[in-house]
């Protein structure tokens, strides 16, 4: 039975698509006018022969997903794999730490968008190089969070695995992996996230294929709707896997789900 | 253990080191990228005095400053709003979460119809990046404000318009001071981008601008210039947030 | 009275080794130990000496901050000792130059609890003898919910997670993850500080009835006077930081301790005695504003 936050969800939609339609058509600001309106951006998207070519009954458009979800997956599982060891090493060493906090102090700060036109020189072609700018940004979210987690245990449950005779590998795995989970994919969340707009610009500034690139040429060839399409897209994907992300962990950590009460 | 972190600054030299070694026997990739001391000349024959290199740091530094302001400026009520009235929330919350997951560069070209100027529209993007985070920084913490604080005020007789001023407000501060630091790295991150994208001036257009021109000394520059950028600014905040929460360690 | 077979249990596995009867002598010799952090030296504990006999239930009692938790950690190896020894049945197990060596024969049941909070109850009692490589998986399971049945009929618990459980059960069963490794000493860092007064006064016997039945070396860390003239055959007093001893008393009540003793006469005078004591030194903390350390 649709409850009352359910109608008002929808009545904040409808509101929100009328006042972009409204501003769209009525508002007497030129520039507004050239903007598509809902209607039209709806209809162009579940049509089976688009006007611009790409809806959800055409080829390109799942192609352009494709290579966006190809690069982000790569990018995405190189920083976790890089990441969650380097961040677990930093957290649990405090000589790796010093070694390590100042080299990444460093790096950090530059964004990681201006790595693009460097990259391109170094990696000789755009697909390496959007993928080495978006891997660069979940890299640092992964670490950072890892670190945090690690950091985070408390004392005791070192030293009561200690004294019950664990070996350093153990606590590797009794210890720290399961004590830093909550964080790590906390990390492993906002490191997804960082993906998708990193990938986006980099595909935006410098790509063949992907949505960011799709966004860019739509607009290069003044097909409005599709840029709105190619938006809405990028959204959906970007909000699946960040959900795909947090369900796996909530079913790793099912330990945490009965001790809070609620779901992660 | 004295206050200078040798290791940190080991792993920085090796790092240099890394980078030279590269740049001399790397082969066919590395070929064109400059060392760190081709990097250093060249800044000081042609960018330290040059004043449309200190112009591009001005205009850069006033995209990002409008952007984030006004984004802390609209997200903040429009956090404290969500997070205060429940009618409100479920009817804009909904359209907030369908908006949010949406990158900012995939703005640029919307931006780029919708506002007259192009500098709007750069300024709009970099207000999108910040403008999400802090909203949901806010409403997440204002829903943490523990009742019980609100519950001993209005037992004590206090009015709502004081409630809100004296506990909401205040409670709220170290919310916002994590929206803003994340904010802040994350509109460097987008100014930059749509600078390459879509300006004539600024860092972000100067980074672009070498690489198109195929002169990896300007990129790097370009590069460091706007790392040194990013974190002025993570630093002004960050001083702000001492600022505002001395009680912190 | 359920725990009295695993107790038994426990006893006659112990009579079966060897140095059971040489199990868990502590000697502590002029121990001290200084933190070095950022230059700052802080004295945290000096020059302390106690001895304590196999089988024995000892109490150290002292205000916030006075190093007793510190001199827990020197005994249980986390960490190394900046002066004095010692000794564990003749075996030197600490010194100024020997690096920390925790272990089972030494196992430590914690203030805030530390029963691993993604693991069940029965991974948790049977990690010990696992991680030791003493017994098998299989093994190790079956004698811990042996044991944990005969604690009170914990093993109806056993597939829950710790958190699960309310804090008195969660204690007991981190006492039964330690006893399962049959360790010669057990060390209790303040592990009822956090409870309420029922439930502490139930784990009181708990305890009592446990050493009752197996004897082991007991080393009990407590700011609680009562709870320590109670429990223990000892009661040794700690003045604040730099922790050293200031005061010994034996404790002359009979075993079984009983409920109603804690009105009797002799526990009011050994009270009395140590009372006024641990109170000048509580004050001397407060004063400082001493902190518990984490």
């Amino acid at each position: 039975m649709p409850n009352r936050r359910f109608w008002m969800m929808w009545f904040g939609y409808l509101g929100a698509a009328g006042l972009w339609y409204a501003s769209v058509k009525w508002l007497p600001i030129a520039s507004f006018r050239r903007l598509p309106d809902p209607f039209t951006v709806i209809t162009e998207w579940l049509s089976p022969n688009p006007k611009y070519g790409i809806s959800i009954f055409t080829h390109p458009y799942y192609l352009h997903i494709l290579h966006s979800t190809y690069r982000a997956i790569a990018a995405f599982l190189l920083a976790t794999l890089l990441g969650v060891p380097l961040g677990i090493c930093m957290g649990w060493s405090r000589h790796f730490h010093r070694y390590a906090t100042s080299l990444l102090g460093l790096l950090r700060p530059v964004p990681p968008l201006a790595w693009v036109p460097l990259a391109i020189l170094i990696f000789s072609g755009t697909e390496s190089a959007v993928i080495f700018v978006t891997f660069l940004v979940a890299f640092f979210a992964t670490t950072l969070n890892t670190v945090a987690g690690v950091t985070s245990i408390e004392p005791d449950y070192f030293r009561a695995s200690a004294c019950l005779g664990a070996s350093r590998k153990d606590i590797l795995f009794d210890v720290i992996i399961p004590g830093a989970m909550p964080n790590i994919f906390t990390g492993l969340q906002i490191a997804m996230g960082a993906a998708w707009f990193s990938l986006a610009a980099g595909e935006m500034i410098a790509a063949q294929y992907g949505l960011g690139f799709l966004i860019m040429e739509s607009y290069n060839l003044i097909q409005f709707p599709t840029i709105v399409i190619a938006m809405a897209t990028l959204g959906i994907v970007g909000f699946l896997s960040s959900a795909l992300i947090r369900m796996l962990g909530n079913r790793l950590m099912r330990w945490r789900e009965q001790s809070l009460g609620f779901a992660g | 253990m004295s206050r200078i972190n040798w290791r940190g600054a080991a792993s920085v030299a090796g790092f240099v080191l890394l980078w030279e070694l590269l740049v001399r026997f790397g082969g066919g990739r590395f070929e064109g990228i400059p060392t760190l001391a081709e990097v250093l000349r060249a800044f000081g024959d042609k960018y330290l005095t040059n004043a449309q290199y200190w112009q591009s740091w001005i205009v850069s530094f006033e995209r990002v400053g409008y952007g984030f302001v006004a984004s802390q400026l609209l997200g903040i009520p429009l956090g404290l709003l969500l997070g205060t009235r429940k009618i409100f929330h479920e009817v804009v919350y909904p359209v907030v979460e369908l908006l949010r997951p949406i990158p900012p560069l995939a703005w640029v070209p919307l931006s780029i119809l919708f506002w007259p100027t192009t500098e709007l529209s750069i300024i709009f993007i970099t207000f999108i990046g910040p403008f999400f985070i802090i909203v949901i920084n806010v409403h997440d913490g204002v829903r943490n404000i523990r009742k019980e604080h609100l519950w001993l005020a209005r037992s004590l007789g206090a009015r709502p318009r004081y409630i809100f001023r004296r506990i909401i407000l205040p409670s709220l501060i170290p919310s916002i001071a994590v929206g803003m630091t994340l904010g802040i790295a994350v509109t460097w991150n987008v100014v930059i981008a749509a600078e390459m994208i879509a300006s004539d001036v600024g860092l972000g257009r100067l980074t672009w601008e070498g690489y198109v021109s195929h002169t990896a000394t300007t990129v790097i520059v370009g590069m460091i210039s706007i790392g040194l950028a990013g974190y002025l600014s993570t630093l002004a905040v960050a001083y702000a947030e001492k600022k505002l929460m001395p009680w912190r360690k | 009275m359920r725990m009295v077979s695993a107790a038994t249990e426990l006893a006659s596995r112990a009579s079966r080794s060897k140095e059971a009867s040489a199990g868990g002598y502590l000697t502590i010799r002029n121990v001290g130990k200084t933190y070095d952090a950022d230059g700052t030296c802080v004295e945290a504990l000096k020059n302390c000496s106690i001895d304590v006999k196999a089988g024995a239930f000892v109490a150290i009692v002292g205000p916030s901050g006075c190093g007793k938790s510190t001199l827990l950690n020197m005994i249980a190896g986390f960490d190394t000792v900046s002066s004095g020894e010692i000794y564990m049945d003749g075996r030197l197990v600490a010194a100024p130059d020997l690096p920390p060596q925790p272990g089972p024969d030494r196992v430590v049941v914690f203030q805030n609890g530390a029963l691993f909070p993604w693991k069940t109850v029965l991974e948790n009692v049977s990690y010990g003898p696992v991680r030791q490589k003493v017994l098998t998986r299989k093994q190790a399971k079956k004698r811990a919910i042996d044991l944990l049945r005969q604690c009170g009929g914990l093993d109806a618990v056993a597939g829950s997670y710790p958190a699960q459980l309310s804090s008195g059960m969660q204690r007991r069963v981190e006492v039964v993850r330690a006893l399962i490794n049959e360790p010669k000493v057990l060390l209790l860092d303040e592990p009822f500080r956090a409870m309420d007064t029922v439930s502490k006064t139930t784990m009181h016997q708990h305890l009592l009835e446990m050493y009752r039945i197996c004897r082991k070396t007991i080393v009990f860390i407590t700011h609680d006077l009562e709870e320590a003239i109670y429990l223990a055959d000892t009661v040794i007093v700690m003045t604040t930081r730099p922790g050293t001893i200031k005061h010994i008393i034996s404790v002359t009540l009979q075993r079984p301790r009983l409920p109603k003793m804690l009105f009797s006469h002799d526990y009011l005078e050994l009270k009395r005695q140590a009372a006024e004591s641990v109170h000048a030194e509580a004050r001397k903390a407060f004063d400082r504003g001493e902190r518990e350390q984490a």
